[in-house]
């Protein structure tokens, strides 16, 4: 036995990554001359205490659960999609067009649409990267970089050329019609005598990211497709030999990821802003890629990271409100977390590991006899 | 279009291929060693901006640059412990240096100047001024050396020759000496460097530190030569430019050159131009941004020449036991 335990990998590893970037954003804070604790309440404050907070932090989770399964699911086969942000983008392409150019009847039935449409542009957009990867192994991780940049020439050329109203000014669609408009939290859960989530932009496509989350799940531990993209992402030539097709499954697992990428459009684009604007993504293709490391590629663990990150965004803004902190804090703590929790892995790991190797050593120190000894 | 806007064009071009050259230099210095760095954005971000800075305190553009290049080899450390040291992931580890430049960055300037994120502007010594070539005055006159001579190979600052330089200077390291020689096989067979005695992690630093010097001086071009200080996420995604330009140019230094060219000449067009109205088309200058990446797809796609990494790229060594 030269493990750690299950729980301490799944657990104790992402707790103590998330407590060195705790202490190392704790640092930064002094270091610009602010008191950190003092900080973490006004967080707390201004994310959790109020309904309204909430409304923001699980409008901003929302989108982190979206772009964390997408990087998650890619992880899943060893994959690395960093182009979340990219398919996020184009996936908004397709709830605009989806809201702009089809007539619904409610919000319902629209929604079911926009997010075929989202997932679907969003996984086209996962294709070519994908493909490229599967037949002419082209590094995934820089043609979906690649494919950033391009997405954001496309959207920026569509919408100043294209999608943008008559003699509108700012580059962004005309605001959808009245049919698509999403019910927020605010019309769901507030009663006559009680507003809850006053303002707040979370809405319904909250409860689409929890069903995602559980699809997710079933699709990769209880499904034959999920089986063969662990087992493709564990071993490529043990797959090959199990008859396990590495294109189908690149290709599939991609297109998977590029589609729940594109879904976080609805939040943004359908239930929040309700028009397609330039920069509707703000970075969250790029926050999947934390949550999704810090969750440990588990849908439960996806939703828990998402939910912290949703918490610190919300949290940030306050700060940015209020103190002298600039909402650039909470890249750095993004940085740190993808760092420890992604980066520097071992170096938590490794002294982890020898922790418990030397509290379960038995009163024999020869590593030889050990080995040749009888089983445990 | 006459000679003199074809002249401010190319004088444009170079400019703009400066800090994509240096970057992607670094890149090569590192990928050739076998370190993917992603981070080529982040570290030049951050020499941007130290360099601004110190530039801005001490009205001293040098101290300016060896801040800069500080800055940035401190992110080479951390991609090295990481990468190297820790035997993490190379590309998740570029990703994090990406952001932790750019939220430091801000969060620094804004501490330090309060200006929002930016620094002041640096005037006189603060900046890198152009050096006039001997002779650029007296020869302008001549038909077509002339101008060619004084306004696009004269008038540039000091690191513009630098980046210039470094090209045969790198392919000379590479391919002409012991050391490049070894770089070159600690990127494609660990094993065999190892087995031959000499340290795969300390070439492997030494080539991640040449990446990070490089970077700096990037960076601090982009901040105190080609613009005068440092303003938020200044680089502008010419870090992934810079290594598309280095798939692009699969992994040689003077197709580095070319590349770099070539994408600066993109830039400096659509600098100028925004849509280009060819008659028949009208080409946006959305496309014109996005071409460099287009084409870094199509030459990575194979179709036209394949771009092979250096074979152990991407993969941390571990010693056989």
């Amino acid at each position: 036995m030269d493990k750690m335990p299950g729980w301490a990998d799944a657990v104790l590893v992402p707790l103590i990554s998330l407590i060195l970037a705790a202490i190392l954003s704790a640092l930064v804070i002094i270091g610009i001359g602010e008191d950190p604790i003092a900080a973490f309440k006004l967080m707390v404050d201004g994310a959790l205490m109020r309904s309204s907070g909430w409304g923001y932090t699980l409008y901003y989770a929302t989108n982190f659960i979206f772009t964390g399964l997408a990087v998650a699911v890619a992880f899943h086969a060893r994959l690395f999609n960093i182009g979340g942000e990219g398919q996020a983008m184009i996936g908004g392409l397709g709830v605009a067009l989806a809201c702009l150019y089809i007539p619904w009847p409610n919000w319902y039935v629209a929604l079911i649409g926009a997010t075929v449409s989202a997932a679907l542009f969003g996984a086209l957009w996962a294709l070519i990267p994908a493909y490229l990867q599967a037949k002419r192994g082209s590094h995934i991780v820089i043609t979906t970089i690649m494919f950033n940049f391009i997405a954001a020439a496309v959207l920026n050329y569509v919408l100043v050329n294209v999608l943008r109203p008559q003699g509108a000014m700012d580059p962004a669609t005309a605001r959808f019609p009245e049919p698509t408009h999403l019910p927020t939290f605010q019309q769901m859960f507030s009663t006559a005598a009680e507003p809850m989530f006053r303002g707040a932009p979370a809405n319904v496509t909250f409860f689409i990211a929890l069903l995602a989350c559980v699809f997710v799940w079933v699709l990769i531990w209880r499904t034959r497709l999920g089986y063969e993209i662990r087992a493709f992402g564990n071993s490529e030539s043990a797959a090959k030999y199990a008859g396990i097709s590495p294109v189908k499954i690149t290709v599939v697992t991609m297109l998977i990821s590029g589609g729940l990428a594109g879904m976080m459009a609805l939040n943004t684009t359908m239930g929040e802003a309700e028009r397609l604007v330039m920069n509707a993504t703000e970075g969250a293709g790029f926050i999947g890629i934390a949550v999704a490391l810090m969750g440990r590629s588990h849908p439960l663990g996806v939703l828990l990271a998402a939910l912290l990150f949703g918490f610190l965004y919300q949290g940030g803004a306050e700060l940015a409100l209020w103190t002298n902190i600039p909402r650039e804090l909470i890249v750095v703590i993004q940085a740190l977390v993808i760092l420890f929790t992604g980066a520097l892995d071992n170096m938590v790991r490794m002294p982890l590991e020898k922790l418990f190797l030397s509290m379960r050593r038995t009163p024999k120190p020869d590593k030889r006899s050990a080995q040749t000894g009888p089983a445990e | 279009m006459d000679f003199l806007t074809l002249l401010q064009v190319l004088d444009s071009t170079v400019r703009l291929a400066t800090p994509l050259l240096l970057a992607c230099l670094a890149g090569l210095f590192s990928e050739r060693a076998g370190i993917f760095d992603i981070g080529l954005e982040g570290k030049m971000l951050a020499a941007a901006f130290f360099s601004a800075a110190i530039a801005s305190i001490t009205g001293d553009v040098w101290m300016g640059l060896g801040a800069g290049i500080a800055a940035s080899l401190a992110l080479s450390v951390l991609h090295g412990l990481a990468s190297i040291t820790f035997r993490g992931n190379q590309l998740i580890s570029g990703v994090a240096i990406n952001f932790l430049a750019a939220g430091l960055t801000v969060l620094i300037a804004q501490d330090w100047f309060s200006q929002g994120g930016r620094t002041p502007s640096l005037i006189g010594a603060g900046r890198f001024e152009a050096i006039i070539l001997p002779g650029a005055q007296s020869l302008a006159g001549i038909p077509l050396v002339g101008p060619i001579y004084s306004e696009l190979i004269s008038g540039h600052s000091v690191l513009v020759y630098v980046a210039f330089a470094m090209v045969p200077l790198t392919w000379w390291l590479l391919y002409r000496t012991r050391f490049g020689l070894r770089l070159r096989a600690v990127g494609e067979a660990p094993e065999a460097v190892d087995t031959a005695g000499i340290s795969v992690v300390g070439l492997r630093y030494v080539a991640v530190g040449i990446c990070g010097i490089l970077c700096g001086v990037a960076g601090a071009y982009l901040a105190t030569a080609l613009q005068a200080g440092f303003v938020k996420d200044m680089t502008a995604g010419r870090g992934f430019i810079a290594l598309a330009a280095l798939i692009f140019a699969k992994w040689r230094p003077w197709y580095a050159l070319y590349a770099c060219l070539l994408f600066g000449l993109l830039q400096a067009v659509a600098l100028r131009y925004q849509n280009i109205d060819l008659g028949a088309f009208v080409v946006p200058v959305q496309f014109m941004d996005a071409l460099p990446y287009i084409l870094t797809v199509v030459i990575l796609a194979g179709f036209v020449g394949k771009a092979i990494p250096p074979r152990a790229g991407g993969e941390p060594y571990v010693k056989e036991r």
